[in-house]
C-alpha cells in the first residue's frame, strides 16, 4: 500500500523479511518483532538500515535498548478502532526519545491522519487509495488544539494566556 | 456560566465541516457503514431502531438560556418537537435525518453546543454536580476541573480510540450528586490534613453487565497533577485493557483482573515519568480556566423573606412544591430550584421545544439566564431569589414542570428502551409511565419519602438500575419482555449495588410487584423516617421477596 511521508507518496525501500527467511544483504530490511528479538545481534550487524514491526500488545519498553540502532519502527493498527499504537507511538517519541521513522500500518483512515501525526508517526501506510490525495487537507483541517501531546502544538489555555485567542465580548456569547 | 471564546468557536466550525465531509463520503459510498460508524459515534450520532439519534453533550450540565433555545430550535426543526435529557447531563434527539445532521450540528455549534465524544469508545462528557457553584456543601466549584479535563480530553490524539467508552465524574461536595462511584474515573475534591485541596481518585466503577463500585487508588492528589494522573490512567487503560470482548473492555474489568493495588502501581509507575512534564498545571492555567466561569451579580438579600412564609401558608400546593423542589443556596436570599421532567404519565427526562423555550425565558427572568441538567434527568434553575419563588412556581406549574415529586417514587430514571434503542431487550418508558400513574397520589409519595426507581431496557444499564433503590432491568425470555427487580442500590457517596429480589416477572406484572414492594416497606419500616434503602439495609431483600412471590 502507498506510503505517505510529509504529504508525499514515497517508495517503500525496505524489504520485508518473514520469520524464517534469510536476511537479504545490501538492502534495508524490516523484520517482525519475534524474529528481531531472537536474532537481535545478527540483525543489528546489518550495514543497511533495519526496521522492526512491533505488535500493539507488547510493551515498547522491550525495544528501548535497540532504538538508537533502528531506522524504522512500524506499529500496527489491526482495526481502525484499535488505538493501542497511539500510546506506543507517544512512548517511543516522548519517553524513549526515538527519532527514526515511525510508520503507521494496518487499518487507518484519513480521518485519523491528524491523530496519527500528532501522536508522533511520520510515515503512514495508507489503507484506502482515495485517502492519499486528502492528506494535505485533512492535516490542515484543525488550526486549534485543546491539548499538548508532546508534538509541539500549544494547548488552548496556553494560547489564551499568551493573548492569542482573545475572549469574545460577553454579549455575543450564546 | 462558562464563557467560550473564538478559539472554541473556530474549533467547533472545523469539527462541523469535517463531519459534513464524512456524511458526504458516506452518502457517496466512499465510506463503508462500518467506517462511518466509527466517525459518527465520535460526533454523538447513533443509528437506532427507527432513525439516527444525535446526542449533544452539556458540559458539567450547565446551559445558558440561549443554548436552551438552540436545543428547542433543533428539536422543533429537525426532530419531532422534543428532546430527551439523559443520565449523563446530555440531551438526545431521536428522529434526525442523516442528511440534516450537519445543519443541525452547525446550528448547535453557533450556540457552542456539540456532540463530540458523546458516544463511541472515547472520553465522554465530564459530568459533575448539577448544583456546582451554588451548593452550600461544596468546597469549591468542581466545574473548573471538569472543564480542565474536558479541554485536555477533547480530540486527544492518543485516547480517541480507546477499548471502550470512558466516563469521568467529579464532585466537590460532601453529598455526592454526581454518582462518581459508578464512573470509570471518579474524582472527589476534598481537603487533606494540611488544609490543601486536592482529589481522591477512584477508578473502575461502572454498571452494565458486570457492575462494580469504583475503588480508591489514591487518597490525595494535588491539583497540579490532575491532568498527568488522568493521562497515566488512560495510558495504562489504552494499552492493557482487553479489546477482544466488548463486555470485558471497560476499565472496571482491567482493575478487577489486575486488582486495584496492582492497577494503581501501573498508574503510579507511568505517572512518575510524566508528572513533571507539560501536563503539570501551573496556577496561571488553572486561574485562566477558573476566570472563565462567571457568577451572577447577586442582589443583597436576606433569607426567608416574610412574604414567602405567608404565601406558603396560603397555598398548600405551593408550600408542598417549595418543600420538595427548592434547595438551599450558597448566597443568602437565593435558592436552587429543580424542575421535574417526570410528570404523571410522561416519559422521564423528555422536554418539548415549547417547554425548553419557556424554561429559557424563565431562566432569563429568574435565574440570571442559567439552567442546569442533572443526572436524575431533571432541570435546575440555580440562582432563584426566594422572593421570586411564587411567581416562578406559577409559571413552572403552567408548563407542567412543577410536579413536587423530586427524589420520590415517581421521579423515575429510565433509558429510552425498546421504543427507540436498538440494543434494548425490553421497553423502559411505558413501565415508567405506568408507575407514575400508579403512584400519582403525592401524599403517598411523600409518605414513602426518598425512593429512587431506575429502569434499564437492557443489560447495558443506561437507566442505572443497579443503583436504583428499586432497580428494574428488562431482559428477553423466549421473545417476551421480562424484568428483573433489584432492591437497595444507591449511587451516592455510600454507593451500593442492588440485590436481586427473585425471578424475573413479565411486563404486565412489573407495576404490581413494585406496588407490593412499596406496601411491604410501609409495613416493615421501623419508623416513618426510616428510608426505603435503610429498611432494605436492615432487613435484606428476604421479607420483600416472601411477600412479592407469595402473591404472584
Amino acid at each position: 500500500m502507498p506510503l505517505i511521508k510529509n504529504g508525499s507518496v514515497i517508495v517503500d525501500r525496505y524489504v520485508h523479511v518473514l520469520d524464517d527467511a534469510p536476511l537479504p544483504e545490501g538492502v534495508p530490511v524490516i523484520v517482525p518483532a519475534a524474529r528481531f528479538l531472537a536474532d537481535v545481534a545478527e540483525i543489528l550487524q546489518c550495514e543497511t538500515p533495519v526496521g522492526v514491526i512491533w505488535p500493539n500488545n507488547r510493551r515498547v519498553a522491550e525495544l528501548a535498548p535497540y532504538l538508537d540502532r533502528l531506522a524504522l519502527v512500524a506499529l500496527v493498527f489491526p482495526s481502525f478502532k484499535d488505538g493501542r499504537a497511539y500510546s506506543q507511538a507517544r512512548l517511543l517519541r516522548e519517553r524513549y526519545d526515538y527519532h527514526g521513522e515511525l510508520r503507521a500500518t494496518g487499518q487507518i483512515l484519513r480521518d485519523q491522519f491528524l491523530f496519527l501525526v500528532r501522536a508522533g508517526f511520520d510515515v503512514l501506510d495508507v489503507a484506502k487509495p482515495g485517502d492519499i490525495d486528502a492528506f494535505a487537507s485533512v492535516l490542515k483541517r484543525y488550526t486549534v488544539f485543546y491539548q499538548t501531546a508532546g508534538e509541539g502544538h500549544t494547548a488552548a489555555t496556553r494560547l489564551r494566556l499568551a493573548g492569542k485567542a482573545p475572549l469574545s465580548r460577553v454579549g455575543e456569547i450564546a | 456560566m462558562y464563557v467560550y471564546d473564538d478559539f472554541d468557536w473556530a474549533f467547533l466550525e472545523q469539527r462541523v465541516s469535517e463531519f459534513r465531509d464524512q456524511v458526504r463520503r458516506r452518502l457517496s459510498g466512499e465510506l463503508t457503514e462500518d467506517e462511518f460508524k466509527l466517525l459518527r459515534l465520535l460526533n454523538g450520532v447513533y443509528l437506532q431502531l427507527h432513525a439516527y439519534m444525535l446526542r449533544i453533550g452539556i458540559p458539567y450540565g450547565t446551559l445558558s438560556s440561549a443554548q436552551m433555545r438552540a436545543l428547542a430550535h433543533v428539536a422543533r426543526h429537525y426532530d419531532r418537537g422534543y428532546g430527551h435529557f439523559t443520565t449523563r447531563q446530555n440531551i438526545q434527539f431521536h428522529w434526525i435525518k442523516l442528511e440534516q445532521l450537519p445543519d443541525a450540528m452547525a446550528y448547535l455549534g453557533k450556540a457552542r453546543l456539540h456532540g463530540i465524544q458523546t458516544s463511541g469508545n472515547s472520553i465522554r462528557n465530564v459530568t459533575t454536580d448539577q448544583w456546582a457553584g451554588v451548593a452550600p456543601d461544596e468546597i469549591e466549584d468542581p466545574r473548573v476541573w471538569a472543564e480542565v479535563v474536558r479541554q485536555h480530553t477533547t480530540l486527544h490524539p492518543e485516547f480517541s480510540f480507546l477499548p471502550r467508552k470512558f466516563k469521568i465524574a467529579i464532585t466537590a461536595a460532601q453529598h455526592d450528586r454526581a454518582a462518581i462511584k459508578i464512573h470509570d474515573i471518579g474524582l472527589r475534591l476534598h481537603r487533606n490534613g494540611a488544609g490543601e485541596t486536592g482529589f481522591e481518585v477512584l477508578v473502575g466503577g461502572g454498571l452494565g453487565r458486570t457492575p462494580f463500585i469504583a475503588k480508591s487508588i489514591r487518597p490525595f492528589l494535588s491539583k497540579r497533577d490532575i491532568l498527568s494522573y488522568v493521562e497515566a490512567i488512560l495510558r495504562v487503560y489504552n494499552q492493557f485493557a482487553r479489546r477482544d470482548n466488548l463486555y470485558k473492555s471497560r476499565i472496571k474489568i482491567l482493575v478487577h483482573d489486575l486488582g486495584a493495588e496492582a492497577f494503581a502501581r501501573e498508574v503510579e509507575a507511568e505517572w512518575q515519568y510524566i508528572k513533571d512534564g507539560p501536563l503539570a498545571l501551573d496556577p496561571a492555567v488553572i486561574a485562566e480556566i477558573a476566570a472563565r466561569f462567571r457568577y451572577p451579580d447577586y442582589a443583597r438579600l436576606d433569607d426567608d423573606p416574610p412574604e414567602l412564609a405567608s404565601l406558603r401558608k396560603a397555598d398548600r400546593r405551593f408550600d408542598k412544591w417549595v418543600t420538595n423542589a427548592v434547595a438551599n443556596h450558597k448566597v443568602p436570599g437565593y435558592t436552587i430550584v429543580t424542575l421535574s421532567l417526570k410528570p404523571e404519565g410522561g416519559p422521564p427526562g423528555d422536554a418539548t421545544s415549547d417547554q425548553m423555550d419557556a424554561i429559557a425565558d424563565l431562566a432569563d427572568r429568574y435565574s440570571f439566564g442559567e439552567i442546569r441538567v442533572g443526572h436524575e434527568q431533571n432541570l435546575v434553575l440555580p440562582h432563584v431569589a426566594q422572593r421570586d419563588l411564587a411567581g416562578l412556581w406559577r409559571a413552572l406549574d403552567a408548563i407542567g414542570v412543577a410536579t413536587p415529586n423530586l427524589g420520590l417514587v415517581s421521579d423515575i430514571i429510565a433509558c429510552p428502551g425498546l421504543d427507540y434503542c436498538s440494543l434494548a431487550n425490553a421497553r423502559s418508558i411505558p413501565i415508567a409511565q405506568e408507575l407514575t400513574r400508579r403512584f400519582r397520589d403525592l401524599n403517598l409519595a411523600h409518605d414513602l419519602g426518598r425512593l429512587h426507581i431506575n429502569i434499564s431496557g437492557c443489560i447495558n444499564a443506561c437507566g442505572h438500575h443497579h443503583v436504583g433503590h428499586i432497580g428494574i432491568l428488562g431482559v428477553e425470555k423466549n421473545g417476551e419482555e421480562f424484568y428483573q427487580i433489584t432492591l437497595g442500590g444507591r449511587a451516592d457517596e455510600r454507593a451500593e449495588l442492588g440485590k436481586l429480589l427473585g425471578p424475573a416477572v413479565p411486563y404486565a406484572k412489573v407495576a404490581d410487584v413494585v406496588e407490593e414492594v412499596v406496601a411491604a416497606y410501609l409495613e416493615l419500616r421501623e419508623r416513618p423516617n426510616e428510608t426505603f434503602v435503610e429498611t432494605i439495609k436492615r432487613l435484606g431483600v428476604e421479607p420483600f421477596k416472601e411477600r412479592v412471590y407469595a402473591t404472584h
